[in-house]
């Protein structure tokens, strides 16, 4: 069973089709990465696959199960979790209640309007863990206003970890940080255990390489290359569209 | 921290002795009136300030519970009764509400809340064998809840602090919830709280019928008030004068809308007796509190408070300005 299957996924938007006939499938603890210029429909996939967007046909499965109609919302408590390529954090509260708010996302807690939010301790302690797995449990109440972009990339990371996701989704996680932070989120993501499968969407080729297994090239919504590191590497079509001459 | 303590402190048992101090039952009523229009602000307050979706309709559901309580009453019913009731009904008017303005946020939830809230308030301006149209209904005594008739000044006014304190009880637990913590984030982030598994739309809909049910009592307590209701109370000077009480307190506070309500209650009751334009004394404050502190007095206040005591006490290095959220 795979994690994750796209099949003859479509979706335009009036007559701009962003994603035609796309087929995906990611194989449990897989590492997959999609690549394509700018504009080729990568991020859209994304949205179609955690349901922000209605695709016009086609269908998608998560661990066998059809998602295709399943609301967004759902698909977090059946193990699917995302990260945003510009940044969607709550600008107002501290690192830790942001974490605590992606913890309380998947809790039936999230309803009770009586107990006291800041006093539920497992909540804390889960978010805390988090972050000293992405390297920000010293600075835990600091205010988001009051953290640096990188900082952010990773309390991003530590909101999609701490909800135990079956299938990560990673939208450009190392955009807009700098060569010491790239380092530090490469091996955070090396160090996420196999039993997370990750599709991750990057234009940084000297890490995004190095960290996927396998690589799906898009161009105007639709797949042209996919294969491991060095086929796709080698393929011609890759070096026309992408890489470059 | 325990500044704040002893400030509330002071406020509460300012509150409590207050009929002891405050000479003349007129400002006990000021005082009163104070109170319930507080309650109101809280209520909007849930949506406007911590859901982001801003009502300017809630004047119209503040006016069908009222007119239920009155018309109940007028039926025969008994006091018990009709304020049951009437709270039941404006909590079902508060679920129609919301299911018709939550299919939009932003602008649009504010369109379509003024138009449901001019509907009500056409209703009761031509309905005329229900609300008696212009003439309004009027309430010939105030209820005796334990022996304690409520027509004396005093006592409305105790009855009233007690559900006032119980109502900021109520709003200070639900901020602090889960709940309320879910519906700051769809404020914030709505689509970030989707993905991370929370149902945006349901979150928003249960704080509207807490927002509802704070509207609800706040109208029971004004129509046993006045004794008195008339399609004025349903019109959209009275959302915006709420929405004003809110927003000068500083939206998205606890303690924001209270004195936003003791703010407008003031200038329009006492002010008004010496000023003959009170309107545009009302006016221009809300134009210094928007240019001075457009967060809101409350916070506004809070922060100058720091900044005085920091310059008195300077330390080194702690300059965290800024740390508060901008509403």
């Amino acid at each position: 069973m795979s994690a994750l299957t796209v099949t003859n996924l479509c979706k335009a938007f009036g007559g701009l089709r962003v994603t035609t006939n796309v087929n995906l499938n990611v194989e449990p603890g897989e590492r997959r990465l999609i690549i394509g210029p700018n504009g080729a429909g990568k991020t859209t996939l994304f949205n179609l696959i955690t349901g922000d967007l209605t695709p016009d046909s086609g269908s998608i499965e998560l661990l066998g199960q059809d998602i295709t109609n399943v609301p967004s919302r759902r698909r977090a408590h059946l193990g699917m979790a995302r990260t945003y390529q510009i940044i969607t954090l709550f600008g107002r509260d501290t690192i830790i209640h942001n974490v605590r708010l992606a913890l309380l996302g998947l809790s039936p807690a999230r309803w009770n309007p009586l107990i006291d939010f800041r006093r539920q301790g497992h909540f804390t302690e889960h978010a805390r863990a988090a972050l000293d797995r992405v390297g920000l449990g010293h600075i835990a109440n600091r205010p988001l206003s009051q953290t640096s972009y990188g900082e952010r990339r990773r309390v991003e990371i530590a909101m999609a970890l701490t909800q135990n996701p079956k299938v990560l989704l990673l939208d450009e996680p190392f955009a807009g940080l700098s060569i010491d932070e790239r380092r530090d989120v490469h091996q955070l993501l090396l160090a996420i255990p196999r039993d997370v499968t990750i599709v991750m969407i990057e234009h940084n080729m000297d890490v995004a390489l190095e960290f996927a297994e396998r690589i799906t090239l898009l161009h105007f919504g639709e797949v042209i290359v996919e294969g491991n590191r060095a086929e796709v590497v080698a393929d011609p079509r890759t070096r026309e569209v992408y890489l470059g001459h | 921290m325990s500044q704040r303590v002893f400030a509330l402190l002071v406020a509460f048992v300012a509150l409590v002795t207050l009929p002891y101090w405050m000479t003349g039952v007129y400002y006990v009523n000021v005082a009163s009136q104070i109170l319930f229009y507080a309650i109101f602000a809280l209520g909007l307050n849930v949506l406007a300030g911590y859901g982001g979706l801003v009502s300017l309709g809630h004047a119209g559901l503040f006016g069908v519970t009222a007119y239920a309580t009155g018309y109940i009453l007028q039926l025969g019913f008994g006091h018990t009764f009709s304020i049951i009731a009437a709270l039941i009904i404006g909590l079902v008017a508060m679920a129609i509400y919301a299911v018709l303005s939550l299919r939009s946020t932003g602008i649009g939830f504010i369109m379509i809340t003024l138009a449901l809230g001019e509907i009500l308030w056409g209703l009761a301006y031509r309905w005329i064998s229900l609300t008696g149209g212009d003439n309004g209904l009027s309430l010939k005594t105030r209820p005796e809840p334990f022996g304690f008739s409520l027509a004396d000044a005093n006592t409305f006014y105790y009855a009233t602090l007690v559900v006032f304190l119980l109502s900021l009880a109520a709003m200070t637990i639900f901020v602090r919830s889960p709940l309320g913590a879910a519906l700051m984030g769809t404020r914030d982030q709505p689509r970030r709280m989707n993905a991370l598994g929370y149902h945006v739309w349901a979150t928003r809909f249960y704080a509207c019928m807490f927002s509802g049910l704070l509207t609800a009592v706040s109208a029971v307590l004004f129509v046993y008030y006045t004794q008195f209701i008339s399609p004025q109370t349903l019109a959209l000077t009275s959302s915006a004068e709420v929405l004003l009480m809110v927003i000068s307190g500083g939206a998205g506070t606890l303690l924001g809308p209270i004195v936003g309500s003791a703010l407008v209650v003031v200038v329009k009751t006492v002010v008004s007796g010496f000023i003959e334009r009170w309107n545009f004394l009302l006016g221009a404050i809300f134009v210094a509190i928007v240019i001075l502190m457009p967060e809101g007095l409350v916070p506004g206040s809070t922060r100058l408070w720091r900044m005085a005591w920091r310059k008195r006490k300077p330390r080194a290095g702690t300059v965290t300005g800024g740390a508060e959220a901008k509403s």
